[in-house]
């Protein structure tokens, strides 16, 4: 499995590309809706994409528990 | 033994022509946002909605669906008496028989054969399906398919996961025999295991076999099914599968995504549409068909409602191909590429 600073840099890419969030924004401790300003649909997009480039499955009640770019990072992580 | 005598196939099929019919009343979203606790800014942003066009009471699921039977007849040329068979695709008349289509097949003047299917929102691909299979078998020459539905028969303006997705309208088109490839292979399946995803919320064996002593009806409760459903779950298989499908029609049709002149995906939420076009990679030449903005979800009506906009505000599209795409409850769905009249 990718390391932590490689599934951020990939993360940070596909939230980059469907919210035009800047890369560098996409920090750990950032809340996805808080910080980023990410809305419940485009997190269902953003889980979507990150399914297909880390190869995970991210069940649809684990989403609502992904509230930080951190929680995202480890969920993928350990899946 | 006599020789069997079969139907003389047609070689191929192709759409004559589209028609349509919209709920008379605009439905705004400050209309609709108070029972959900919700908001006009909320909604179009999360769908794309800013208006549905529904049917008044004096409006019936027939009266639209003939409706806009008669403008595709009239935009293809045909009189009701040289229709082969009628296929209305619904969820939403109200009657399990006779069927809306034996209705309006009357009332377009045809004794065609005439049935309806249960497809929900991909329900217009499937009578395309349908129609291209038996024209080219010979079964029948001419075929008027009917996606329709009064969706607004059917929800509780409380609920708040679909009921201010919903509109009413009827999209129509007729197919026929052609000298040249029409309609392409149609990319179509089911999951059953998702039955649940989206639908009624009770059968009506539930509504008579309920005991109304012990559990009367509480104040402001719907009794009759309404629609209900699991909008990330749907979402996420919208945006997810429903990409992948329609890469397969265009595959199978022997296209790419270059050589298209429209995209009409079901108008269920312009996110999911977005997202499709970013998916398919889709030129800027491509016109995507979008009027979920006025239109709202019609289900079955959906994709020739949109497919109908298009061709008004796009004369020069006849003659290009345009992949069109229906996907709903069932779940269910079906793609093709077809020759737009
Ligand atoms: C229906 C849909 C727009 C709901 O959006 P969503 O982002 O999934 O909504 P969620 O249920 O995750 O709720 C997100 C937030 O919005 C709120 N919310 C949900 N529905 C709402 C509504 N109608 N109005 C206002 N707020 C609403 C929730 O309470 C939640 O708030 P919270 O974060 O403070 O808890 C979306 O799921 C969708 O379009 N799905 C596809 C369904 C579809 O197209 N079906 C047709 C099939 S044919």
């Amino acid at each position: 499995m990718a390391d932590q600073n490689e599934i951020l840099a990939g993360l940070a890419e596909i939230v980059n590309e469907e919210t035009g969030v800047e890369v560098e924004d996409v920090q750990l401790e950032k809340s996805f809706t808080e910080d980023l300003d990410i809305d419940s649909i485009s997190m269902m997009t953003i889980v979507v994409n990150a399914e297909e480039k880390f190869g995970v499955t991210i069940p649809d009640e684990e989403v609502k528990n992904l509230k930080t770019v951190g929680d995202a990072v480890n969920f993928i992580a350990n899946a | 033994m006599p020789t069997l005598k079969q139907a003389e196939p047609n070689r191929y099929s192709r759409i004559l022509g589209y028609g349509s019919a919209r709920g008379d009343l605009d439905v705004t979203n400050h209309d609709i946002a108070g029972p959900i606790d919700s908001s006009d800014e909320w909604i179009v942003q999360r769908t794309g909605i800013k208006t549905r066009h529904r049917a008044s009471e004096n409006l019936s699921i027939t009266d639209l669906a003939v409706a806009a039977a008669k403008d595709a007849l009239a935009n293809s040329g045909i009189i009701g008496e040289d229709l082969d068979a009628v296929i209305v695709a619904t969820v939403t008349h109200p009657h399990a028989t006779p069927s809306l289509a034996a209705l309006v097949a009357d009332g377009v003047g045809s004794k065609a054969p005439a049935y309806d299917i249960s497809a929900a929102c991909a329900g217009f691909c499937y009578a395309v399906a349908q129609a291209d299979a038996l024209v080219k078998a010979g079964t029948a020459q001419n075929v008027l398919v009917i996606g329709v539905e009064k969706l607004s028969d059917f929800i509780d303006n409380t609920e708040r996961t679909i009921s201010f997705l919903l509109g009413d309208g009827a999209g129509a088109a007729v197919v026929g025999p052609s000298e040249t490839p029409g309609i392409g292979p149609t990319v179509w399946g089911s999951d059953g295991a998702n039955w649940e995803a989206v639908g009624m919320s009770h059968s009506i064996l539930e509504i008579r076999n309920r005991d109304f002593v012990t559990h009367p009806v509480e104040e402001g409760e719907k009794i009759w099914p309404t629609l209900r459903q699991d909008g990330q779950k749907v979402f996420r298989w919208a945006v997810w599968e429903m990409a992948k499908v329609a890469q397969q029609a265009l595959d199978a049709a022997g296209i790419t995504a270059e050589d298209l002149g429209a995209f009409v995906p079901h108008q269920a939420n312009m996110r999911i549409i977005d997202q499709m076009v970013k998916t398919l990679k889709l030129p800027d030449t491509v016109l995507v068909g979008r009027n979920i903005e006025c239109a709202g979800n019609t289900s079955a009506a959906s994709v020739p409602l949109a497919v109908d906009a298009l061709l008004d505000e796009h004369p020069e599209l006849s003659g290009k191909l345009a992949l069109q795409i229906g996907f709903g409850a069932g779940l269910v769905f079906a793609a093709q590429v077809v020759v737009l009249p």
